[in-house]
């Protein structure tokens, strides 16, 4: 999550740009920047972590089978050399890079592998991305006791591994490039015990050399990593704790090279528009949707009508204008770079008059009352207010609950409790860049449950038929099709109209004047805020 | 002496369990889930139940509340659900940034309080007067991110006499705790100015000025440390609110003290760390006023430990 508030599970913003060119390797090897944090690096165990900090540095520390290219959300094989998928989708078979190295010294082997995700799963690990590994077969078994190990993963031989899935899982190999899929070694895990997180061992690029709780953290390049020539910086500091505000200050005067928070809210036109920063921000769109939920199991908004008219009666534009363009509005679920986004749906029209007939024919032409869940962070209760102020015009009076992001999320997962919750803050943002990501938990019936993430409790088993075919089409070559599935997927939600979705965010990283690299490593899709492993000092 | 140490002694452990268990009952009665937050949005309900089970949060009040007593009686403040760390040691990382500002912040509140406190007192109804006391007012009253970043942007930035934020070093300390004591100083002010003007009506002042005592002896002899009693108790709770963490200051100029966990933990839902910062803070006010009712007596003979 790029608001520099807190969080929890707010993930890997991520931005495809549209036509990814794979980034040329360029830079010279050396040299160390410094990027600065609000919050503190709470834990680099990458079964753990899953926040907006260390979500990028544990992808540096940690290798995983799969990764995307540099700059881009295209899926390439890593710490696997190849990867072979049966015709029946449910085997995938791949075969290890040689001579990998843990910063142990001892080699990576597929048992590791197997551990790794046997770990990730394990429910005393408490890891936040358990839910991800659910389609491998004997993992059900695994998770609740009956089960030594996950019988769908198999060590073929110290250089091969085999997945065995119970159904086709078109999203497999993102789930294999998730950070909860890292290799790590299990006598390192077994020395530190509770506390591998702050004592970690990887495979990655980068290796821990010092760590001052609540301070710094200072990552080395590791002189062994397997990909030649990365990274090719020698030492990134992180220095956390520090507000927004002072992190341009000390961008400014030569301290920093990354503000990691972004421009703060309230300096954003200021700098934008300031020319000595012109050629240091650089901005990428985001795989992110600010959405506010109707819920279909309360009253009034059991009715379709009710919802539709909701939907035109809210001036996004305006919203947008209120976080100084920092998004762009929004009609569908999916954001404009996701696969399956359909660029021709027009969504509903802001139509104040069109609404208020809507809900006389509800029979609610004299309005009601109702109320809406706010995080209680700046801008979110601004855009609240918008809202607040846009439906009263159609007659609908609605109370603001501004409480703190664990109480609205609290709130949203608990049946007939919030008619209305605004996402900001909490907003989904996909963990990897494919369409099934922002259906599943937030619009499908497994997520519309007591604690779930399904706000609107939109629950059409009709559509979860075709989500489910859409996910099992894991041949490559049916990319295509599977788009198109899920593009009318979407596109029938919103008949139906169970959320508003109000804005697009867009991505604003500023870098200092001696930071190198292209432009896309900056806003990489799936490396928040960017790619340490391929930037580079300029010189 | 040892009675009245032991009596107070007793009473601070009573009241650190009430500490304990209001923020403990609270935290029990917050609707957030922790098992929720730490399980994530692709958890299935058995997941959040197995973790739930795990951490004992199924328990009922009673039974969770006498587990978490039981621990700290041994000493153990548990572990962090976020971190997975000892709260033990993830506290006590901050505590040496946390009690460095508090010492120099009070310092730095004590010699532009009490100063400006002692000046408006000796021109009593002065212009002088009242443009001190509305300094102190302004103080007081500016909010401590606007006056951080601005000392930042005018110190560091600007004239470059120090780096923007950081931990480590004399010069990393200067601007923060400067922020804190210009802030915090027009609350000592105003106390030292009213305690100093009732003093300066007292017989012994009289009689010490009727003995041909120069002013400038009357004021820092006779009269200043008779003033100083109520600034000794206010110290007390000054040590307390430090304690509890400077959250705004410690983000503006990156320092790694308490408050900042504190912020974060309450975000997270992270109980033991919310717990953990509350018992460090209440023991730091006990503490600290405990220390101010025993230099007391040592200030002003009349006053007597029972």
């Amino acid at each position: 999550m790029k608001r520099h508030a807190t969080t929890l599970a707010l993930l890997a913003a991520l931005a495809i740009p549209l036509a990814a060119p794979a980034v040329a390797e360029e830079g010279k090897q050396g040299g160390s920047i410094i990027v600065t944090y609000k919050d503190d690096i709470v834990t680099l165990d990458p079964a753990i972590g899953y926040d907006w900090v260390n979500w990028s540095i544990i992808k540096s520390l940690f290798a995983r089978l799969m990764d995307y290219k540099p700059g881009t959300a295209e899926l390439t094989p890593s710490l696997a050399d190849s990867y072979e998928i049966s015709k029946d989708g449910l085997t995938y078979t791949f075969k290890l890079h040689k001579g990998v190295k843990f910063h142990n010294g001892r080699e990576v082997v597929a048992q590791d592998v197997k551990y790794s995700i046997e770990r990730t799963t394990n429910p005393k690990t408490e890891s936040p991305g358990a839910g991800f590994y659910d389609s491998i077969a004997g993992m059900d078994a695994f998770k609740k006791g009956k089960a030594k190990d996950v019988k769908g993963i198999a060590v073929v031989d110290p250089a091969t591994i085999k997945f065995t899935l119970t159904r086709p899982d078109a999203t497999f190999l993102h789930v294999l490039a998730l950070n909860f899929s890292s290799v790590v070694p299990k006598e390192a895990v077994d020395k530190a015990g509770k506390d591998f997180g702050k004592k970690v061992v990887g495979s990655g690029a980068f290796m821990l050399a010092d760590w001052k709780l609540g301070q710094e953290l200072v990552l080395k390049r590791n002189p062994d990593y397997f990909m030649p020539g990365v990274p090719k910086l020698d030492q990134i500091t992180f220095q956390v704790g520090l507000e927004p505000m002072t992190a341009i200050l000390k961008l400014e005067k030569g301290e920093a090279d990354f503000a990691g928070d972004g421009i703060p809210p309230a300096k954003f036109l200021q700098i934008r528009n300031d020319p000595k920063y012109k050629d240091l921000i650089i901005e990428g769109g985001q795989l992110q949707t600010g959405y506010m939920t109707l819920n279909v199991q309360m009253k009034p908004f059991d009715k379709l009508e009710v919802r539709q008219a909701v939907n035109m009666a809210i001036d996004k534009g305006r919203i947008v204008k209120i976080i100084n363009n920092r998004a762009v509005p929004a009609n569908q679920p999916l954001p404009p770079t996701m696969p399956g986004y359909d660029k021709e749906y027009k969504g509903y029209p802001f139509d104040p008059e069109k609404a208020k007939e809507l809900l006389k024919q509800a029979g609610l032409e004299k309005g009601f009352e109702t109320t809406l869940y706010v995080y209680n962070v700046d801008p979110n209760p601004r855009i609240a207010q918008a809202i607040q102020e846009d439906l009263s015009k159609i007659g609908i009076k609605v109370k603001l609950k501004n409480l703190a992001q664990a109480n609205v999320i609290a709130a949203g997962g608990k049946p007939k409790t919030a008619p209305m919750v605004w996402s900001g803050g909490m907003a989904w943002i996909a963990d990897f860049p494919d369409p099934s990501n922002f259906y599943g938990p937030i619009l499908g019936c497994a997520g519309a449950t007591n604690g779930g993430w399904n706000w609107a409790w939109y629950c059409n088993k009709e559509l979860d038929e075709r989500a489910t075919k859409a996910d099992s089409m894991s041949d490559p070559a049916k990319a295509a099709e599977r788009a198109q599935l899920w593009k009318t997927i979407f596109t029938d939600i919103m008949k139906d109209a169970p959320w508003v979705p109000i804005f697009n965010e867009q991505r604003f990283t500023i870098r200092s004047k001696r930071v190198g690299g292209a432009d896309a490593l900056f806003v990489d899709p799936v490396r928040i805020p960017i790619n340490y492993d391929h930037v580079y000092i300029k010189g | 002496m040892t009675r009245y140490l032991l009596g107070r002694i007793a009473q601070a452990v009573l009241l650190l369990i009430g500490v304990s268990f209001i923020t403990f009952l609270l935290l029990y009665i917050l609707p957030a889930d922790p098992a929720r937050q730490i399980a994530g949005r692709s958890a299935t309900p058995d997941t959040v139940e197995t973790i739930r089970k795990q951490l004992g949060l199924d328990l009922p009040f009673h039974q969770q509340y006498g587990r978490y007593l039981t621990n700290l009686a041994q000493g153990d403040l548990g572990r962090s659900y976020a971190q997975k760390t000892e709260v033990a040691e993830i506290v006590a990382a901050r505590l040496p940034a946390t009690l460095l500002l508090m010492t120099a912040a009070i310092t730095c509140e004590l010699i532009i309080g009490l100063g400006i406190g002692i000046f408006a007192a000796v021109r009593q109804g002065s212009r002088s007067d009242s443009g001190a006391m509305v300094l102190s007012f302004v103080g007081v009253s500016t909010p401590q991110f606007v006056a951080g970043i601005l000392m930042l942007y005018v110190f560091a930035v600007q004239l470059d006499w120090f780096p923007v934020g950081g931990y480590g070093e004399f010069r990393h300390l200067v601007l923060p705790a400067l922020t804190l004591g210009m802030l915090g100083a027009g609350w000592y002010s105003r106390m030292m100015r009213s305690s100093m003007i009732e003093v300066l009506t007292q017989d012994y002042i009289r009689t010490a000025r009727a003995k041909g005592a120069s002013e400038r002896r009357v004021i820092l002899l006779h009269a200043l440390r008779n003033a100083l009693l109520p600034i000794i108790a206010m110290i007390g709770i000054d040590i307390g609110l430090f304690m509890s963490g400077a959250v705004v200051v410690e983000s503006v100029f990156g320092w790694p003290g308490i408050g900042q966990l504190a912020w974060q933990a309450i975000q997270q839902v992270d109980i033991p760390i919310i717990m953990g910062v509350t018992l460090v803070a209440a023991v730091a006010i006990v503490l600290g006023n405990l220390v101010a009712d025993l230099v007391a007596p040592l200030v002003d003979p009349r006053i007597r430990i029972r």
